[in-house]
């Protein structure tokens, strides 16, 4: 590989050719501030539009100074990111795009986590030299997303990852100067465009433009209505992230110290989505292997089998693909699952009527508040989940209680929708899903205990992933994608009929759940979600129980309420007539 | 950008697909595809860019941010007469504004507005490199030179 020398503030440094100075003096240990600059972890994708001049340094010999994420290193160039001219330029910079920004920092949801008032603090800005004109534009309020794009500062990331990253093409820059902004087409609304509410983009603004739509006080008021019975459930990826919003190193499980936690917030009980992701195996792992039985006897048109726990996902393909849309399982996500289980099942074995209880979800994602409100989950208006709160709106729940996380003492789940398997933990990563769902399916099928619980082969973090499973002499073919636009491959291989596998796992975001766009902010650093991945394998593997089929709980469920799988009420949205 | 509802018609959707066909369907081709498109139709409703976005596979954010970003494309029918004002630099000097102010009163209407009769839209331009001959204005193809504002009512009679 040709390398290129050069030093940047009196260091010699060799990188690569075609290396930008931003890259080569962070290989150097050198930080020069950004804005608009993003690197989603490994992913050949940046986001680097050059337009916010944050970056800029001096280049020896050169007339003006360079944006340095995108101007490539040459031979002999002499970088210096500190100077007297650099600073000010930046100083400049900084100050014209906030004059174009609100001040309104003290009530901003996005304060202490946002990367325009971080660079304020570190530029040294006390005083805004620059008056004039505001943009504004109607807020747009989602059932998951809020745009406030008065506070958007055209760092185009969002786009980057809703066009190139996700494959979805909601969002474009649109208009020019100083109407420039980051919108849907025709400045439509986002829940009337094809968004899949998987928030990404959310996850990435560097400032308040984009962020969830927050039910934290609508869950203190149900909190504080005695007349109501409040339930939580917690999806797995929250505990392996949650401590980082607490100082916690990432990758850290506090699953004790959340149900602690959740228990002081004043829930009445506190259980495990867990425990319904276990529950989602029993019916997607049956249905797989129904699929595969008619798949065996001939049917081509039963497999691939995709899951459907992910609403980003369920959400992209109703849009994107809705003429395959019998590929897909039939089984609703954990958090809906849970929802009824707990409202028809659990409220009237302690006696409690539906319409007093109040069922919260904690969840790494945002689509899950639109998912609970989608139509076909409520009964007579009554949605089965009132509530979805986000891993960061949880953390702030716990702020404003003023409880001291890291001192808190362990404490367990709630009986019986707090009982869990080591399977239903991995549902948090990509690859844990269809790896708990053969780890059932393949006992079910063969008969046979597995030698070995682990699936080594579908674990990683690459992009798309495959593996064949051998289920006692028949080979299954295994596919997994995150991220949406990885998705869209497997599934435009179907279409063409050019796709060998047998099932498919999807998660619309990148890493799965544990990146999920209502986690702590990971500001694309992939070091912290794969914490956050070994964390949840490593509370699988401290699991007395592995496999979902052999949740106590699960098999007493079906004989006491449910029956068979696939029997009852647990359908899809994408399937409203089974 | 303001826009209009229109349904298109099947000979109007062959026609886009042929437009873009005339381009295979190339991505990168959107400009002059919309370019096209606009010569045919006058303007780029919604619908004629949510075709464009179909048949070139982009999203139709895409295709709605070029052409809010260009301001030769509008999502609004254009008069019979499409009057554009030149407000260059050399234009500007000479008195490009006061003339724009003249139609803009005579016609009732503003920038980026077409009269109610649909004969005639206003709109400003930079340079069409006729700055000896400034201010400038065209109407259609034709270019009139060193108009003043008394000089606006006449032109808009050649038209009536």
């Amino acid at each position: 590989m040709e390398t290129i020398k050069l030093t940047i503030d009196n260091k010699p440094v060799e990188v690569p050719k075609g290396t930008s100075i931003l890259h080569a003096a962070k290989g150097a240990g050198i930080h020069i501030p950004t804005l608009c600059f993003f690197k989603l972890g490994d992913m050949p994708i940046e986001n680097r539009p050059g337009g916010c001049r944050v970056c800029v340094v001096e280049v020896q010999g050169r007339r003006n100074l360079a944006p340095a994420c995108v101007t490539d290193v040459t031979e002999g160039m002499v970088v210096k990111t500190h100077t007297i001219r650099a600073l000010n330029a930046r100083k400049t910079v900084l100050e014209l795009i906030l004059s174009d920004h609100p001040t309104d920092c003290l009530v901003c949801a996005k304060s202490g986590n946002c990367e325009l008032q971080t660079l304020a603090q570190d530029m040294g800005i006390r005083k805004l030299h620059y008056e004039g004109e505001q943009s504004h534009y109607r807020e747009d309020t989602s059932p998951a997303i809020i745009r406030d794009m008065d506070k958007c500062v055209r760092c185009r990331r969002c786009e980057m990852m809703c066009n190139d990253v996700q494959t979805v093409g909601v969002l474009s820059g649109i208009n020019r100067g100083f109407m420039s902004v980051v919108s849907p087409a025709f400045e439509m609304n986002l829940d009337h465009s094809v968004c899949t509410y998987c928030g990404q983009c959310v996850a990435v603004c560097p400032t308040g433009a984009l962020t969830e739509v927050d039910h934290t006080n609508a869950v203190i008021r149900a909190l504080a209505d005695p007349s109501k019975t409040v339930v939580v459930q917690t999806a797995p990826a929250v505990r392996a992230a949650l401590g980082e919003e607490f100082g916690l190193k990432p990758g850290t499980l506090v699953t004790g110290k959340m149900v602690a936690a959740l228990r002081q917030l004043g829930f009445d009980y506190v259980f495990d989505t867990d425990f319904a992701a276990d529950l989602t195996i029993m019916e997607e792992g049956t249905e797989l292997l129904n699929r595969l039985t008619q798949f065996l006897a001939g049917d081509k048109t039963k497999l691939p089998i995709l899951t459907s726990c992910c609403p980003a996902w369920v959400k992209f393909f109703e849009h994107q693909f809705p003429e395959m849309m019998d590929i897909p399982s039939t089984a609703k996500s954990p958090q809906q699952m849970f929802g009824p289980i707990a409202k028809e099942y659990f409220a009237k074995k302690i006696g409690v009527e539906r319409k007093d209880m109040v069922v919260v979800s904690i969840m790494p994602c945002l689509a899950k508040k639109y998912e609970c409100s989608r139509d076909e989950f409520s009964h007579n208006g009554s949605p089965d989940v009132d509530y979805s709160i986000s891993t960061r709106e949880l953390a702030n729940l716990i702020k404003q209680a003023n409880l001291e996380f890291d001192a808190l003492a362990d404490e367990d789940f709630d009986k019986p929708l707090g009982e869990s398997t080591g399977a239903s933990v991995i549902f948090g990563t990509t690859g844990g899903v269809i790896e708990a769902a053969v780890r059932t399916a393949y006992e079910l099928h063969t008969g046979n205990k597995l030698p070995k619980v682990d699936f080594e082969e579908l674990r990683g973090l690459a992009g798309i992933r495959s593996a064949t499973i051998d289920f006692g002499g028949l080979p299954i073919n295994i596919g997994i994608a995150h991220g949406l636009g990885n998705a869209r491959k497997l599934l435009e291989d179907i279409r063409e009929g050019k796709s060998t596998f047998h099932a498919i796992e999807i998660m619309a975001c990148p890493g799965g759940c544990i990146g999920g766009g209502g986690q702590p902010l990971h500001h694309g650093d992939f070091s912290i979600l794969k914490a956050r991945q070994e964390a949840l394998y490593r509370e699988d593997a401290g699991k007395p129980i592995r496999k979902s089929h052999e949740n106590p709980f699960i098999i007493e469920l079906y004989k006491e309420f449910l029956g068979k799988p696939l029997k009852l009420i647990y359908i899809n949205p994408s399937h409203p007539e089974e | 950008m303001s826009s209009i509802k229109v349904e298109l018609k099947q000979c109007e959707i062959d026609k886009i697909k042929e437009i873009c066909q005339s381009f295979n369907n190339e991505p990168g081709e959107l400009i002059n595809v919309l370019h096209k498109a606009q010569g045919h139709f006058g303007y780029l409703p919604a619908e004629v860019q949510e075709e464009i976005a179909l048949e070139l596979k982009i999203s139709v954010a895409k295709v709605y941010g070029v052409v809010t970003f260009y301001s030769f494309f509008t999502m609004l029918p254009k008069g019979l007469h499409p009057i554009s004002i030149c407000t260059g630099t050399a234009c500007y000097v000479r008195g490009a504004e006061k003339v724009l102010d003249e139609f803009k009163r005579i016609l009732n209407i503003q920038v980026g507005d077409t009269t109610k009769d649909g004969r005639f839209s206003l709109s400003c331009l930079r340079c069409v490199g006729a700055c000896g001959l400034a201010p400038v204005v065209m109407i259609g193809e034709k270019v009139y030179g060193r108009v003043s504002p008394d000089g606006v009512k006449d032109i808009l009679n050649e038209y009536s």
